[in-house]
């Protein structure tokens, strides 16, 4: 390692961003392929069927193939858009979702940047989608697309506010935003993990419930079932994406699989420990490199469950209405999110009193 | 119901559901799903009713003597039969059988009238073809001689 550090002497800053854009670029690309053989996968077995199972050994080269058709097809522009904002929402659909893996920490060594307010970036950037989605639902100029892009910035909006107060509410303990600094702080044993460590420290004893929150208001933010009413395939064509065809309507797919991505890493980092394996000293004997790479796999083993556990939802419910859903943010997630961050802050500014 | 006991019978409930699912998901890690259509097929019913074709003595021949008693018998008038005395045979043998599978209904007259049980139901299901010709003029006579030669 250091002599390529070494070979590349005052290049290796740039060097080192080529191979992090590279990376990230082909981690989310594959992600995006690969969680959509995951998910018709979980989709048939859950339903009690194989599963794509003609392209490849168990359908392995599904995704190919479909990525394949929709680069072959023409991407249409129907006369009615607004041509512009038309062809920008799909681009700027990708990018945030692309973007949030530049302060994604991974491994010790394996962040792009380490940042202050990591936590917040990811957090300004995937709001972005909201404006993207509602883009594509105008400039579409379909009843259908804009009757979801005004859906989707009620849902959007909704859950933004608790999803944020339960992020404050990890604030308070961790007293940082940095996401190195998040993890680092919940090495050792699995009960320094954020989602444990607030019971026994007494620092809020509740937060696996701040944790279901955010669970359910990234499901939210990310447009999945059973909040995915923007897509709405069965009242409303597919939202936002009716008139997108081709790779115009790919982005969007994958922009989708980005974002789960994109959330549950973050739900990792901040709840769940990132890259700390939870076994404490019991690993201490391994040499460097093989400890980067057990970190490694412990997070991609805590990411993974966790998508697992969002396809695992999304076919199980059927979609909310959308009282339903909107009262679910306003009347349940809201106030107890207010709750804990109220007994949080008490309980950490109380020692201070005395 | 209270604010926080509906909470918690949704919860609950979902909960319960993510259990059904997880529970269905498993089963297929035990080889518990559904048949792969083309690639296998379940075994047929016995008493599936395809449609009918001739039963056969030991020497592979047809038993039917040409007596027309499914044609008569047959509500869709789909059964077309003709059949002459060959020399150096006791019975008379049928030289045509049609069926016109385009208008039967699979009632079952015809198998239950004859006389000699020489008509039964095939365990066809999946014909397909592009042309309704093929299916207008079935010849019962080739379709056992077809049969015999494949054994």
């Amino acid at each position: 390692m250091s002599a390529i550090i070494d070979f590349c002497g005052p290049w290796w800053p740039w060097v080192r961003m080529l191979l992090f854009l590279v990376g990230t670029a082909a981690f989310a690309g594959l992600n995006a392929a690969y969680l959509v053989w995951c998910e018709r996968k979980i989709a048939a077995f859950v339903q009690r069927r194989p599963g794509p199972m003609e392209v490849g050994p168990q359908g392995l080269l599904q995704p190919i193939a479909d990525a394949a058709k929709l680069l072959a097809k023409q991407m249409l522009t129907p006369p009615a858009v607004d041509t512009i904002l038309y062809r920008i929402a799909p681009v700027a659909m990708i990018i945030p979702a692309l973007m949030c893996f530049v302060v994604l920490p991974y491994g010790d060594a394996l962040m792009p940047t380490r940042i202050d307010l990591g936590l917040l970036v990811v957090f300004a950037l995937s709001a972005f989608n909201v404006i993207s989605l509602m883009l594509a639902g105008w400039s579409s100029n379909n009843k259908y697309a804009i009757i979801s892009s005004a859906r989707v910035v009620s849902q959007n909006v909704a859950y933004e506010i608790p999803m944020l107060l339960t992020i404050v509410t990890v604030i308070l303990v961790t007293g940082t935003t940095d996401l190195g600094t998040i993890v680092g702080q919940q090495g050792g044993w699995f009960w320094n993990w954020n989602i444990l460590r607030g019971i026994w420290t007494l620092a809020n004893p509740l937060v696996p419930i701040s944790f279901l929150i955010f669970f359910i208001c990234m499901l939210a933010e990310t447009n999945r079932a059973p909040f995915d009413l923007a897509e709405a395939e069965s009242e409303l064509v597919a939202g936002s994406f009716t008139e997108y065809s081709s790779m115009g309507f790919g982005l969007f797919f994958m922009a989708e699989y980005v974002n789960i991505v994109v959330g549950c890493s973050l739900a990792t980092v901040i709840f769940l420990g990132g890259w700390q394996t939870g076994l404490g000293n019991l690993l201490s004997f391994l040499p460097d490199w093989a400890a980067a790479f057990v970190g490694l796999g412990a997070f991609f083993a805590k990411l993974y469950a966790m998508i697992f556990v969002v396809m695992w939802i999304r076919w199980t419910f059927p979609r909310t209405q959308f009282y339903g859903l909107l009262n679910l943010s306003w009347k349940v997630l809201i106030p107890v999110a207010l709750f804990t961050l109220l007994l949080s802050s008490i309980l950490v500014k109380l020692p201070n009193l005395f | 119901m209270g604010y926080f006991s509906e909470i918690y019978q949704g919860a609950k409930s979902l909960v319960i559901g993510m259990r059904i699912s997880l529970d269905q998901f498993l089963k297929n890690f035990r080889g518990d799903y559904n048949t792969p259509y083309p690639h296998k097929t379940l075994p047929i019913p016995e008493r599936y009713r395809g449609h009918i074709i001739f039963t056969n003595d030991e020497a592979g021949k047809s038993l039917c003597i040409a007596c027309k008693s499914c044609e008569r018998a047959c509500p869709s008038a789909c059964i077309l039969v003709e059949g002459e005395k060959k020399e150096g045979e006791k019975k008379k043998s049928a030289t045509l059988f049609e069926l016109n599978y385009t208008t039967c209904s699979l009632c079952g007259a015809c198998v239950e009238v004859c006389p000699t049980d020489a008509l039964t139901f095939s365990k066809r299901y999946n014909l397909a073809n592009t042309s309704k010709a093929v299916y207008a003029k079935i010849d019962l006579i080739k379709d056992l001689e077809n049969r015999m030669q494949k054994k």
